[in-house]
């Protein structure tokens, strides 16, 4: 069950263009699974901004010198983002978490291939040590447009057989993007499941290389929510059930991880016309 | 642990049309989806009641996204009425709030004025359902898309039928619209066509410009205004309504944070408050604010909520 924690920045650290926050969470590290995420108020109960901002958590400990702590990853953007960027240690900050579906894991021990796009690799570190514990081969790719932007190298290296470095611009790694250098790394790999977390765009395009090679892909979507636990509606997006019936689903309570082959890229931000309930001509 | 209110020796009791509610606190249509999300974090059977999100005939997509923009104190949401038509909702929502013994206001909204009969006549003898609130801020289909609560006539016709098509004995709320230049004459149609009580207020239409792209934010360009930066509004049509309409039952609403503005809106005229917004800042303010109210009346050295309710008229009490 997630909880609403009043808690406070143990830490808040910049790394390359990012801030890696960390803060107290009481029990909720006892309960997060790879792939679930925070929702982090912005100021007081006072504040004028009173949406709360959505976080993947990067890593967690629960028996560290202050109890239970997560770490979330911020690019300041945005007041929001510029706001959580400037805490320092003990301001307060309040979370509720952990939030989302994670990641489905395969029951056997097959390779598996991590994509991240800049900091939205930060769910992946956690992914990749439950599938190291379940004996699979891990290989990670992590892309940015410029080497500022890339995140979690060092600890990715740690972690995985092979590492992969792209970058648009060349300044790191290979120049290009995550898809250029992927299915290199499937055929090496053997890979049978890619999980891929990073911007739309990047996720669409992993899913299409995924389904190329007949393989399964788990993509950790981005859309702007209001709460993040499943009452606003409004980080919906259209995803084809089991039944093959389109349907407007909230990303933070089925998703943030949907399989690849399931969302209708093309048609995120549109309601597609044979999405159930869709607008008849004139009537809605 | 979900949260609770808290003991108190004040009477938090009210009155509400045919209705008596151990909390005068209640979620908001539209931001509270069906309760089943926010009893992870509140038991959904301690507050007042569950104020449904609009569900209609069929299901519905909703619009497109963005569908929502942050404002300074509010945000702005154009989602498009999305939910699974009120089959689907008596069959699985209903159920699961009755199961856990929660006592629900079914918000019902229609794009014509028939429609909203159908759905009411569905929820005839449904268990658990202890009101109707009628969401008469969509467009008339039927009418170029003319918003109900914006027309006194318009508005009695769509409450008329309603009131048709349910027991005499069951409570209807109607939503109105403050984007009306006298909110007190449609009130008054409402009330006359056969409302028991009212919920004041929706949001306020709003816009919201990407000055990157230079084009509205929300896909459906438009989109309801909510959030603090509402409460005065709001405090003022339940102040104008409860002084046009004595005794008419007005459940307050728009922008109520914590448990001081909701003693705004009680003082305004308001028998219950609902919370919205604000619960998706605080998943827990539904009990949060009940339990903020009962301590400001107790600081006040009061017994029950019944004695500040319609305080700011001095005519009245």
């Amino acid at each position: 069950m997630p909880i609403v924690h009043k808690g406070t920045v143990v830490d808040n650290k910049k790394v390359g263009n990012y801030f890696v926050l960390t803060a107290t969470a009481a029990d909720m590290p006892k309960e997060f699974k790879p792939g679930n995420f925070v929702a982090v108020a912005i100021g007081d109960e006072r504040s004028s901004l009173i949406l709360r901002r959505a976080f993947s958590i990067y890593q967690v400990n629960d028996r560290g010198v202050y109890g239970g702590t997560v770490d979330i990853v911020i690019s300041p953007h945005g007041p929001g983002t510029d706001y959580l960027a400037n805490l320092k240690r003990n301001d307060a900050i309040n979370l509720v978490g952990p939030l989302g579906k994670p990641f489905s894991l395969p029951k056997d021990p097959v390779p598996c291939v991590l994509v991240g796009g800049g900091y939205g690799a930060a769910p992946l570190f956690t992914l990749a040590e439950a599938l190291t514990a379940r004996g699979c081969r891990v290989d990670f790719i992590l892309g940015a447009s410029t080497q500022e932007k890339l995140f979690g190298m060092l600890e990715a290296r740690r972690i995985s057989t092979t590492l992969t470095v792209t970058t648009d611009d060349g300044t790191s790694g290979q120049m290009g993007q995550v898809t250029d250098a992927l299915p290199e790394v499937i055929k090496k790999s053997n890979a049978a499941v890619i999980y891929a977390c990073g911007p739309m765009k990047m996720l669409e395009a992993v899913a299409n290389v995924a389904n190329m090679h007949g393989i399964v892909s788990q993509t950790s979507v981005e859309e702007s929510m209001a709460c993040g636990i499943g009452v606003c509606m409004t980080c919906v997006l259209p995803i084809i059930g089991d039944d093959g019936i389109t349907r407007m689903l909230r990303s933070c309570v089925d998703g943030p991880a949907f399989k690849g082959d399931k969302v209708r890229w093309d048609q995120v931000g549109k309601i597609p016309s044979d999405t159930w309930g869709a607008p008849v001509e004139g009537v809605n | 642990m979900k949260r609770v209110p808290k003991r108190t020796s004040v009477d938090m009791s009210i009155e509400l049309a045919k209705l008596r509610l151990e909390s005068p606190v209640l979620t908001a249509s539209g931001c509270a989806a069906a309760g089943k999300e926010l009893d992870q974090f509140i038991d959904i059977s301690t507050i007042g009641a569950v104020v449904t999100k609009s569900v209609m005939l069929e299901p519905r997509s909703g619009r497109a996204t963005p569908r929502m923009a942050e404002t300074p104190s509010g945000m702005l949401n154009g989602i498009g009425l999305q939910g699974p038509g009120i089959d689907d909702f008596i069959e699985k929502d209903l159920a699961w709030l009755n199961q856990k013994g929660a006592k629900t206001i079914v918000s019902i909204a229609g794009n014509n004025v028939e429609e909203f009969g159908k759905v009411a006549d569905k929820l005839r003898d449904i268990p658990g359902v202890i009101g109707i609130e009628v969401n008469i801020s969509c467009p008339n289909v039927e009418n170029r898309g003319q918003v109900f609560a914006c027309d006194p006539y318009a508005a009695a016709d769509v409450i008329n039928n309603v009131r048709r098509n349910v027991s005499a004995s069951m409570p209807l709320f109607a939503k109105l619209s403050p984007d009306v230049t006298d909110i007190t004459e449609i009130a008054k149609s409402v009330v006359k066509a056969g409302a028991d009580g009212l919920s004041v207020i929706n949001t306020l239409l709003g816009m919201v410009i990407d000055t990157d792209t230079l084009l509205p934010r929300l896909s459906g360009k438009t989109g309801g205004l909510s959030g603090p930066a509402i409460r005065p509004v709001a405090v003022r049509c339940v102040y104008q309504i409860r002084k046009a309409l004595p005794n008419i039952p007005i459940i307050g609403m728009g922008g109520i944070r914590s448990g001081r503005d909701a003693v705004e809106f009680f003082a305004a005229g308001a028998n219950a408050v609902s919370v919205g917004t604000t619960v998706f800042n605080d998943p827990e303010a539904c009990v949060r604010v009940h339990d903020e109210v009962a301590q400001i009346l107790q600081d006040k050295g009061l017994r029950s909520l019944a004695e500040i309710i319609n305080a700011a008229h001095e005519e009245l009490i």
